[in-house]
């Protein structure tokens, strides 16, 4: 808004109150105004004194109240459609009337479709999707814009575009979820993404140097000091060469500690270094907290080194990897790896530092610990006392204690070293409890009510049982025993309960995160949905009904997060015009409304754009062919998903401009003709005449 | 003194006057001072919202008024209004604006004057402060009326919107918006303001009117 006032200050405006309150002379007065530089009251911010009506908050309480004709068309209801009192008790959990918000927000991986998808709980809606690594046309990301940071995630002779996200980690705050920023590993190409919650957008792709295939990604330390990444498919170092001969020798699995700079808002490289560990397939890790902060733990499969040959007649790996009765249980003393590595005890991979084997043993920084053979999922209870290793083929859950971890690790109480001379702490020592939950134990959450939550694939099944300890005291069975299963449709993978996995969790309700839905939704032809299971969960005992089914149709999620959607700040608009959301700040460059124009400087040709409902500033643009076209828009809008589209057919361009934002793209007018630009994102009754015309001179052969 | 200017200016009285009838001496200059504060406190206060109602503004659209500044949603406002070919809402009453609060300063020292001056002359210098709240009405009501019957014929819902006065106070319909106007704490305190300095002046003349006949009886006697 404008004003050509100079703000007046309330200094100025007392004394000028008090001198006219107390009568003062006439000149006395005037000189007082000469003072105040002119009087001008500047409003508070727009929003500041409007009374805003609370988006998505619930009515005014009061006592709901059915009549008897209520009753009776509900009973109608649900004998005309077959509804139990029990599905219209789930109903009633889950129903979010229009405008109402969820409570919780959902973070999930979206497998292969290499984007993260946003949902609500209760209601299990959809919000929106998260291009990651992956472009993905309605977001603008790939198309013009968001390529620099897809282009971060390239490697050597070859674009990256895809990625098989699959554990998202929330930032935490001394353990605990503060809602700012998002981590997702790519399992296919060992790569690491960091999403901004403020806009719910990817602002860097960072590449392992080092590997080829991750899995342990991402979780993060307590304070999101570190990141972890931790290994999947061993192969050599730094895209080396190797047989599957030269397996024992050459193939490494490794863990990366990402050095997170939460003020940029980036993954700082030059801080980040990674450990070198035998070439056993890391599986899944978890960062210590409470009790265990300081340590990470990993889990693993294959220290049989199996290399496979199927094709040989030799064991198939499905069968070579597990062989042993036992695998290990890796536990790393983070504070000793950041000091090996601030001493410079690391070699270079690839320009990356890597922390050997055996400075490993020698620095103490790498202990093991055996594991029923080819487990999955290791994870840390909310005190950091048990660590919980979910048996896979095994139908156990074994829990360590951290507390006698670090006792067997300080006493010495090795029961062997493995090939590679790494000690391993003796189970007896160190294991605490073994729960028998079924069949397919894979992955643990807890609640607040001193409960465990174990999914089981092949039981398909959620599984509660109890904790010992400290925790014996919150619920009224025996300590380390099964509670109760309930069914769920099907083979379950990934578990996830509200805030379940951080030092203080929810106990509200559970996603059980089927592979496979079969019948439970209509078939889309051979290709079927997953199922994400609504579990209610806060009741304790036996009690722990399913109450939604939610098909999730574009990809293959694997893990989630859910947080108390209030300690989420999502922006609504971007905070000023001219807005850069790669930067997070105003772009220098952005157009500015009636600076519009088109720059040319021998065959590069800058345009300068302004959109606004509904048109386009300016509506004609012509280069020459052959020019090197690099494009400036801004959004001059607003207001709240006042949103715009932009794209130029032909031309492979396709921009989301949200309210404020400024984007800049290049690309080369290779092809002569007309080529209509118009705005994609449905923005007003005058939508379709948001338009203006490309024009590509032909060159002159 | 001039005959003239001790018409103008009307008797003086001395101190040991006043101090034996302070109730009827100080009273109003006390009141003109409460009324010049409420004034100057009014600036800072809004005179006037707007507030706008549609389907897709859950929230609304908001207006707000000031002495010399127009605020709220004015951008969102006059993105919506060139569809229709509305001029901006801050080319309306730009000069009021900018000279809103110079105004208001030239009141206050006219009011102040006025308590100085002990003849019937002091209503016309606390006339402006008086017609102050009225006239900020007026010319209000007098922009909506100019901004909605000078709607560019080139715009493209020219065809589909006729002119029209939104109302300066009370509810009005343009399109799908639903407009309805109230007046700010700011314009009721310059209310205050002048029904103060209304009643100042009469217990002023009231105090002063046997003083000034006293006089002009003198000065004939003479």
């Amino acid at each position: 808004m404008k004003t050509n006032q100079t703000k007046f200050s309330l200094a100025c405006a007392l004394p000028l109150a008090m001198l006219i309150a107390v009568g003062a002379p006439l000149p006395v007065i005037g000189v007082g105004i000469a003072r105040s530089a002119m009087a001008a009251p500047q409003a508070p911010p727009t929003d500041g004194g409007k009374k805003k009506k609370k988006i998505g908050a619930a009515k005014e309480e009061k006592a709901v109240e059915f009549t008897p004709e209520n009753m009776a068309q509900l009973q109608k209801l649900a004998n005309d459609r077959k509804l139990t009192p029990d599905d219209l008790m789930a109903a009633a959990k889950t129903f979010q009337p229009s405008g109402r918000h969820d409570e919780y927000i959902m973070f999930a991986s979206g497998g292969h479709s290499g984007q993260v998808f946003v949902i609500g709980v209760p209601s299990m809606r959809l919000l929106r999707s998260i291009a990651v690594f992956t472009p993905e046309p309605w977001q603008g990301y790939g198309y013009g814009v968001g390529n620099d940071v897809l282009k971060e995630g390239d490697i050597p002779n070859q674009e990256l575009r895809w990625g098989d996200t699959h554990h998202p980690a929330l930032s935490e705050t001394k353990g605990d979820y503060d809602g700012e920023f998002l981590f997702i590993g790519d399992k296919a190409n060992a790569r690491l993404a960091v999403i901004d919650l403020r806009d719910f957008e990817t602002k860097q792709i960072v590449k392992n140097p080092i590997t080829m295939s991750d899995h342990g990604a991402a979780f993060v330390t307590p304070n999101t000091d570190y990141v972890i990444e931790g290994g999947q498919y061993a192969v050599p170092f730094g895209n080396a060469y190797a047989t599957s001969d030269e397996y024992q020798k050459s193939y490494r699995g490794m863990v990366t500690y990402w050095k997170f700079d939460r003020a940029k808002g980036r993954i700082d490289m030059s801080k980040s270094f990674a450990l070198e560990l035998p070439p056993y397939w890391q599986d899944l890790f978890d960062a210590g907290k409470l009790a265990c902060d300081g340590l990470i733990f990993g889990n693993s499969f294959n220290s049989e080194l199996a290399t496979g040959g199927i094709e040989l007649n030799k064991p198939p790996f499905e069968a070579g990897t597990t062989q042993r009765d036992m695998d290990y249980l890796h536990i790393i003393d983070t504070k000793k790896a950041e000091a090996a590595f601030n001493a410079g005890k690391f070699e270079k991979v690839n320009g990356f530092p890597v922390i050997k084997i055996e400075t490993l043993i020698a620095e103490g920084i790498l202990f093991f610990a055996p594991e029923p053979k080819s487990p999955h999922g290791v994870d840390v209870t909310p005190n950091g006392q048990y660590v919980v290793i979910a048996g896979k083929l095994d139908p156990h859950v074994t829990i360590y204690s951290t507390e006698k971890i670090k006792k067997a690790i300080a006493e010495k109480k090795f029961s062997s070293k493995d090939s590679y001379g790494i000690p391993i702490l003796d189970f007896d020592a160190v294991m605490e409890a073994q729960v028998e939950l079924g069949l397919g134990p894979l992955h643990t959450q807890f609640d607040d009510k001193g409960y465990a939550y174990t999914s089981l694939f092949l039981d398909s099944a959620v599984s509660r049982w109890t904790l010992g300890g400290e925790y014996s005291s919150l619920h009224p069975e025996q300590p380390w025993k099964l509670v109760s299963k309930t069914p769920v449709q099907y083979n379950i993978g990934h578990l996830c309960s509200a805030e379940g996995d951080t030092v203080s969790p929810d106990g509200k309700y559970l996603i059980a995160m089927n592979k496979w839905a079969i019948d439970r939704f209509f078939p889309t032809g051979p290709l079927l949905a997953q199922n994400f299971q609504l579990v209610d969960i806060e009741q304790g005992g036996t009690a722990m009904p399913v109450i939604y089914d939610s098909p999730i149709g574009v990809g293959e999620p694997h893990y989630c997060q859910m947080i108390k959607a209030d300690k989420l700040h999502p922006w609504t608009i971007y905070p000023e015009i001219g807005w850069d959301p790669q930067t997070q700040a105003i772009d220098p460059k952005a157009p500015k409304p009636g600076q519009e124009k088109v720059v040319r400087d021998g065959k590069n040709v800058e345009v300068y754009m302004t959109a606004v409902r509904s048109h386009y500033f300016p509506e004609n643009v012509e280069v020459n062919e052959g020019d090197n076209v690099t494009w400036h828009i801004t959004s001059m809008e607003r207001t709240m998903d006042a949103t715009h589209g932009f794209c130029i057919g032909g031309y492979n361009i396709n921009l989301s401009l949200e309210p404020g934002e400024a984007a800049t793209f290049h690309f080369v007018a290779n092809k002569a003709g007309v080529y209509p630009y118009y705005c994609t994102e449905f923005c007003s009754a005058l939508h379709l005449e948001m338009v203006g015309y490309f024009r590509v001179k032909p060159a002159v052969h | 003194m001039s005959p003239f200017l001790s018409r103008v200016f009307g008797p003086r009285v001395s101190p040991e006057f006043v101090r034996a009838d302070r109730m009827r001496y100080s009273l109003p200059p006390l009141m003109l001072s409460l009324a010049r504060i409420a004034l100057v406190v009014s600036v800072f206060l809004p005179y006037w919202h707007m507030t706008l109602e549609a389907p897709q503004y859950p929230e609304g659209l908001e207006l707000t008024a000031y002495v010399n500044q127009l605020v709220g949603d004015v951008r969102e406002i006059d993105g919506l209004n060139h569809y229709i070919g509305m001029r901006k809402l801050n080319d309306a009453a730009s000069l009021e604006r900018a000279m809103g609060v110079w105004m208001v300063i030239a009141m206050l020292f006219l009011v102040e004057g006025a308590a100085l001056v002990h003849s019937r002359w002091a209503l016309l210098l606390v006339l402006p402060a008086l017609l102050f709240p009225l006239g900020f009405l007026v010319d209000l009501q007098y922009w909506l009326y100019s901004h909605g019957h000078n709607l560019d014929p080139t715009a493209p819902l020219s065809s589909s919107v006729k002119p029209f006065v939104p109302p300066a106070l009370g509810i009005g319909n343009i399109g799908q918006f639903r407009t309805i106007a109230s007046a700010g704490t700011g314009w009721y305190l310059a209310c205050a303001s002048s029904l103060l300095t209304a009643l100042a002046l009469f217990f002023h003349r009231r105090a002063y009117k046997p003083l000034y006949d006293r006089m002009l009886a003198e000065k004939a006697s003479i």
